[in-house]
């Protein structure tokens, strides 16, 4: 008994210590790897829960898949260091306001209802209960159709990834013919410019260095 | 453990989720932040299976697992495609569609 209620405080500290990571992290990185810990502590959670196959599920798909997607795309993306918000932003006051009060109304609403069995250990349970040959048949069984549902939402949102994050190729060359008229300040006099110095570069035999007539025509885009 | 402490520890952890959701501007912290409410979501879901052992509960936990896996999947998905077009990764400054 006190064995529990010593794992459940260790667990529910590592998950609120988990969550407020994820939320006040500067770093993306750092969230990620806040929200793996807080994900571990979970899963403690639910085995004192007696959910035995989902905690697996929850270590193994979650924090072992999941999180290995989000870290190669903050390492894709580049994690940058969030600036903070140079208007001050209502939002940022009024957001976590709004969670206090959604806390606290929760809270009103979890505890003030009366759930006979809510301030006990929870009723009795058979000896198979949350074991995966539960979970299974319970899948197979009475919950087949949100379990068909559920293969073809994952079907669905795969496809809709590749799709997604696939390269284009006629978009990624306007992009990138837009992006060179952007980087060289002026859109018709910097090219021009650029062309005549790199033709000097290339005229002249001696004198400059190689390393130095290769520089130069990149001169305006730099000052730019 | 009662499983009422449970519940107040899924609804903090839900309440925290909710914050980040408002108030971080990364949106790869947003999707975090979102995976936080949906855990906080589970856990009550698991407590009240506990509480009425019944399984079901489970399934339903299973199930959110499932849409938050494909949640991330589009989600990261739609950051990447924003990251290839040279747009702000930013969701203050992504308000192309505002009327």
């Amino acid at each position: 008994m006190w064995f529990q209620q010593v794992m459940f405080f260790v667990a529910g500290i590592g998950a609120l210590g988990g969550a407020v990571g994820v939320v006040a992290l500067r770093n993306p990185f750092y969230s990620v790897l806040a929200l793996v810990a807080h994900l571990v502590c979970l899963a403690v959670l639910f085995l004192l829960l007696q959910a035995e196959f989902l905690a697996a599920a929850q270590v193994v798909v979650y924090a072992g898949a999941v999180m290995v997607l989000y870290v190669f795309v903050v390492a894709y993306v580049g994690g940058s260091d969030e600036p903070l918000r140079p208007e001050g932003g209502a939002l940022r006051v009024l957001g976590p306001l709004f969670a206090f009060v959604l806390v606290a109304e929760l809270c009103i609403a979890l505890l003030g209802s009366s759930l006979s069995l809510i301030d006990s250990q929870g009723g009795d349970v058979p000896a198979r209960f949350g074991t995966p040959a539960e979970i299974g048949s319970l899948l197979l069984q009475k919950f087949l159709v949100s379990f068909e549902a559920a293969s073809y939402l994952l079907l669905v949102a795969a496809v809709g990834a590749v799709v997604l994050a696939r390269r284009r190729r006629g978009l990624e060359e306007d992009e990138t013919s837009g992006l060179s008229t952007e980087a060289g300040g002026q859109p018709k006099g910097a090219p021009a410019a650029a062309k005549s110095a790199g033709g000097a570069g290339t005229v002249r035999p001696s004198g400059m260095s190689a390393t130095s007539s290769r520089l130069r025509p990149e001169a305006p885009g730099g000052n730019h | 453990m009662d499983v009422s402490w449970f519940l107040v520890l899924s609804a903090f952890i839900f309440g925290i989720g909710a914050a980040g959701v408002l108030s971080r501007r990364n949106p790869l912290v947003v999707l975090l932040c979102l995976e936080l409410m949906l855990n906080g979501a589970n856990l009550a879901l698991v407590a009240f299976a506990r509480m009425h052992g019944d399984g079901g509960g489970q399934i339903f936990a299973l199930i959110v697992m499932v849409i938050a896996a494909c949640e991330v999947a589009v989600g990261l998905g739609i950051i990447v495609a924003i990251f290839r077009r040279r747009l702000p990764v930013d969701v203050d400054e992504l308000s192309n569609l505002r009327g």
